[in-house]
């Protein structure tokens, strides 16, 4: 029998406004606990909430990237339940009228395109944190973080693998980074994924899903969907049926374990919130939204090939990150040799980068990678020890000049050096001269090599080798 | 139309995270029950095409700037908190 | 000055602007009297103690003159404020152990702009428990006594800001009003109530009840000053997004005298069942005193009034059930000790924190909202709010102002409803529909039972147009006597 999975990806966004969505308190990470607090975000008696513009813009905007229906009339819905962290004991969220609904994101799977619906971008507020103290029967509660502006997109369950997945956030995550609207920051919980996998032997029907939580990067969802996929389809051969429950993601173990469920019965209780009135958006309004969305990864790549001749793949990669790429168009205005600058880009530069240090924390402007592959043309360095003298510059942040100077990498173009070292390596290899002679060409190669040792890889290689061949010809 | 009895009352009490007596809950029920009677007189009012009433008022669109403003001094904020430990507030452990 | 309790706010500032007195005076006279006849009517769930009034802006002994500002000026007037209106750093507790000891950090919009006014806050009065209640008899510290008789409860639930105004415990006083929490308290005990359109005064700092419904309004002795009262509190305030961004007039320039031509609606489902033929007989003459002045009274048919007690207590509740669900003891107010899960100790703080009366509307508004339940009874009652809205809308096409008797009864006795719940919601049957609407209504004084118990006049207008609510209401108080009366205790 075959097994189908079927996963819908759930995922909370914090957004980068100034001030939370239902009050003026300050959204900074990681200030003093309960110092960003005030009576409405507190859910003190009597405070109301008053919506910020700039989020509601920013929902649009994320919603008309994802190629999202706008709703004409929207509102604001209270959803009741108890938590301490929840200072209301309801969040404001959204729910049979969200802003908007019905979009689509395109992800590449196996080299062909699949399109993963959006059910619906809708916005509400984020709660306080939870600390708890190893070895007491109490926690601390942090309401910093309460009323901070989240966005809840919602996936139709249109994957069909972890691989899937991984793309279908990769490509969100690139989307949500150009229109500059949140950290994405995953360890910061900036971003954050939740996952209803279900297997079935049955593509078009959903089998009993489990929900997984707990995951805290993108890494994590693959690996738990994965895991999750191995569990359910197990227990579906053995003919064991799947429980619904909420599984949470154990990222050292490696594995999913079911939550113990809360006490207590779940209905939310949602009703229409009083405290704000409802929302209604002219098609002007939604058009200079629309008007407004910057140059989005698609786009963006499609052009890339056009304008710099790059293959599908490096423009593919170089979109996925913003900053990479527009570290890459602007090299280019400066050095005009775009398939160099994405070689660097894709290959050391990339590798020196981490989930935490993006290209613009590298200490690596781009005048002076400009600098440095401006060295190598014009043979001050080899594109060899060029990778040494990268790697010295990300490390130091000194310019490349520095960096050779101090360490003494400069190319060797001097014959009479060179020739020197011929004669060295020549006299210490005579078993090589002699396969050369008589016609193994491979020596040569064994021989440049030498060289290159001899002068620890400095020596320009065109003339070492023209050098050799001379010699080798001459007695 | 339906039967409001001491079981809805107890299921309801939950969803309210409310605890209520035996004899709280008994006279819940019996209470309650009188009044929904008479709320089911709704049920003949004639509302085929009717729009539900949320907010009386024709009010739309507003909303406030983008601008932080200050929030209140820790010492306020913690002011009232029943329990606090630093400067958190501090509650039972959750049992999850 | 021994009367300085009796007189108006108008009149005090009378009294301040010719030098006769000064604001220290009036206090100390009010404070007196409090002393005297507070532990009869027990109006405070927290005294004025000498330092909450100190705590006031006004400077108390400084002249009066040049804080004169046409129409807005209360400096130096005793304001009580109903103990669900936050004021900063004092108890706001909506006389329920649940908030025991609160204080807020913050002000209310509306004691900001009384500070600003010059007010002096005068104690927080008694209530009903989170204002659920129509005889104050559900507060967590004692039942409020009516003035006119101490055995008689003085209506609800802002019950202790009308009694302290008729008792000449305060110069004027705010209240709340959900269903008729001004309005029916300011009938029972023989004040003037007014509730406001929903959305002219700010909710910011009012603990709420139900949000859709709730306003705060002046209880005042007479009308005047309550039209100066509504100067100060009224208008847009950016804190609440349900406030009306709509110029506010000058109340105190809709008092004139003259209802010449003024059309009123009489409607005739406010008069058929459980209506004391007291309270009819005198609701009736007083449409004639109006008639004799010029005004057209006629009857009018609002149709769905019936469904006006059945679609409130849905509708408050269901919102009552989730405004008061964030009192889990973990931020603020009272928490049940020993408890060594969460929710056990939500449970039972919430179980120990609310009075009778608190559970039950919670428990029915959490029941209303509850899956299954929803549609039958929260969207079905916000479709006949709907009507009722209707009804209003076409009535005010043919009417400039609507009179009704304001409660069915004047004050029962102290525990005659409280064993028979509905029986007590159904005192609300005629202030209920003007929250549902949003439209202002106004109780005055409109005669005595042969008990010497106030009877009150309710007055209902188009929204925002508190206006004619005032015109009716003066030119009526002026050509009558009954504001004038003081209870004797």
């Amino acid at each position: 029998m075959k097994y189908y999975p079927i996963i819908g990806l759930e995922v909370h966004l914090e957004l980068n406004t100034e001030s939370k969505v239902f009050c003026g308190c300050s959204t900074q990470f990681g200030s003093a606990p309960n110092s960003q607090v005030c009576p409405v975000c507190l859910g003190l008696p009597g405070s109301l909430p008053v919506l910020n513009k700039t989020a509601l813009t920013y929902a649009l905007k994320v919603a008309l990237a994802l190629n999202c229906e706008i709703a004409d009339f929207t509102k604001f819905d209270r959803k009741n339940y108890f938590y301490p962290d929840l200072p209301k004991s309801y969040q404001i969220s959204q729910y049979d009228k969200p802003l908007s609904k019905a979009g689509w994101l395109d992800i590449e799977t196996n080299g062909a395109l699949k399109r993963i619906g959006i059910t619906r971008v809708h916005q509400e507020e984020d709660t306080g944190k939870l600390l708890h103290k190893e070895g007491v029967a109490m926690s601390l509660v942090d309401f910093n973080r309460s009323g901070i502006p989240l966005l809840e997109i919602v996936s139709e369950p249109d994957m069909n693998s972890a691989e899937e997945a991984y793309e279908y956030l990769t490509r969100l995550k690139a989307i949500l980074e150009y229109l500059d609207v949140s950290d994405c920051d995953m360890e910061k919980g900036s971003l954050r994924c939740d996952a209803n996998i279900s297997i079935s032997t049955d593509p078009k029907k959903l089998g009993t899903k489990a929900e997984i939580k707990n995951m805290n990067s993108f890494k994590a969802v693959r690996s738990a969907l994965e895991h999750e996929i191995t569990r359910q389809t197990g227990m579906l051969s053995e003919g064991s049926r799947i429980i619904q429950e909420t599984r949470l993601w154990d990222d050292n173990k490696g594995i999913t374990l079911p939550m113990r469920s809360k006490e207590g019965a779940h209905d939310y209780r949602y009703f229409p919130e009083p405290d704000l009135v409802p929302f209604i958006f002219s098609s002007e309004d939604i058009k200079k939204v629309a008007d407004s969305l910057p140059e989005l990864p698609t786009a963006r790549r499609k052009r890339i090939i056009e304008q710099y001749s790059l293959s599908e793949y490096d423009a593919s990669v170089l979109t996925q990150d913003k900053d990479m790429a527009d570290y890459f168009e602007e090299a280019v205005k400066l050095y005009n040799k775009p398939k160099s600058v994405a070689n660097w880009l894709l290959s050391d530069i990339a590798a020196a980068t981490s989930s935490t240090v993006g290209i613009k924390q590298l200490n690596l402007s781009v005048g002076r990678l400009v600098e440095m592959l401006k060295m190598i043309d014009s043979g001050v360095i080899s594109g060899k020890i060029a990778k040494d003298v990268l790697a010295g510059m990300i490390d130091t942040g000194k310019p490349a000049a520095a960096i050779v100077k101090e360490k003494g990498l400069e190319q060797i173009s001097d014959d009479k050096v060179i020739e020197n070292a011929a004669d060295n390596v020549l006299r210490e290899n005579p078993k090589a001269v002699e396969d050369y002679r008589s016609g193994k060409a491979t020596a040569l190669t064994f021989l440049v090599g030498q060289l290159m040792r001899h002068t620890k890889g400095k020596a320009n290689p065109a003339i070492a080798n023209k050098i050799l061949i001379k010699k080798l010809g001459a007695s | 139309m339906m039967k409001f009895d001491k079981t809805i009352v107890e299921y309801t009490a939950k969803l309210a995270r409310m605890k209520l007596s035996d004899k709280e809950t008994r006279e819940l029920a019996l209470q309650l029950a009188d009044i929904l009677k008479y709320i089911e007189k709704l049920n003949q009012a004639d509302t085929s095409g009717v729009e539900p009433t949320s907010h009386v008022l024709p009010i739309k669109n507003v909303f406030r700037q983008d601008k932080v403003k200050k929030s209140l001094n820790i010492a306020d904020a913690l002011k009232n908190a029943p329990e606090k430990e630093g400067d958190f507030f501090k509650v039972p452990r959750i049992i999850e | 000055m021994s009367e300085l309790h009796k007189l108006t706010a108008n009149q005090l500032k009378q009294e301040y602007k010719n030098g006769k007195t000064t604001p220290q005076g009036a206090m100390q006279a009010l404070l007196e009297r409090i002393e005297k006849i507070e532990p009869k009517v027990k109006a405070f769930a927290h005294l004025p103690e000498r330092c909450l009034a100190k705590r006031c802006q006004a400077p108390l002994t400084q002249k009066i003159d040049r804080f004169e500002v046409p129409g807005t000026f209360l400096h130096g007037i005793p304001v009580a404020i109903k103990d669900n209106i936050c004021v900063k750093d004092e108890l706001t507790t909506c006389a329920s152990k649940i908030l025991e000891g609160f204080r807020p950090p913050y002000d209310a919009t509306v004691i900001e702009k009384l500070r600003n006014a010059g007010a002096i806050l005068f104690g927080k009065t008694n209530m009903d428990e989170f204002a659920f209640g129509s005889s104050c008899e559900n507060s967590c510290y004692y039942p409020t006594r009516n003035p006119w008789d101490t055995a008689r409860i003085p209506g609800g639930s802002s019950g202790g800001s009308a009694a302290a105004v008729a008792a000449d415990e305060v110069t004027m006083a705010l209240g709340s009003d959900t269903g008729g929490s001004i309005r029916q308290p300011a009938s029972l005990c023989g004040v003037v109530g007014l509730k406001p359109t929903y959305g002219r005064v700010s909710r910011y700092g009012l603990i709420a009840f139900a949000s859709s419904l709730d306003q705060i309004g002046p209880i005042t002795k007479d009308v005047s000053d309550a039209a100066l009262l509504m100067n100060v509190i009224a208008g847009h305030d950016e804190r609440d997004t349900t406030s009306a961004d709509v110029a506010v007039p000058d109340y105190i320039k809709s008092l004139t005298k003259n209802v010449k031509g003024l059309k009123i609606g009489i409607p005739k489902e406010y008069f058929i069942k459980g209506i004391d033929p007291e309270v009819k007989s005198a609701i009736e003459i007083a449409v004639k005193v109006l008639t004799d002045l010029g005004a057209i009274c006629k009857e009018v048919s609002l149709p769905s009034t019936e469904y006006a007690v059945s679609v409130y207590y849905i509708i408050a509740t269901a919102e009552a059930s989730s405004n008061l669900a964030r009192f889990d003891g973990v931020r603020y107010g009272y928490r049940h000790q020993g408890e060594a899960s969460m929710i056990d100790m939500v449970a039972n703080t919430r179980g120990d924190g609310f009075g009778a009366e608190a559970k039950r509307r919670i428990i029915l508004g959490t029941f209303a909202l509850s899956s299954g339940y929803y549609d039958a009874y929260y969207l079905k009652a916000q479709k006949v709010r709907t009507l009722i809205k209707r009804d209003f809308d076409e009535a005010f096409k043919k009417f400039d102002c609507i009179i009704t008797p304001t409660s069915p009864t004047a004050a029962f006795k102290i525990g005659e409803k409280t064993s028979d719940p509905l029986s007590m919601y159904l005192s609300d049957i005629f202030t209920i529909s003007a929250n549902l609407a949003g439209i202002p209504a106004m109780s005055v004084p409109c005669g005595f039972t042969k008990d010497n118990l106030p009877i009150g006049m309710q007055i209902l207008s188009k929204p925002f147009d508190e206006e004619t609510i005032f015109r009716t209401a003066f030119t009526y108080e002026q050509n009558t006597q009954w504001h004038t009366r003081k209870p004797k205790l």
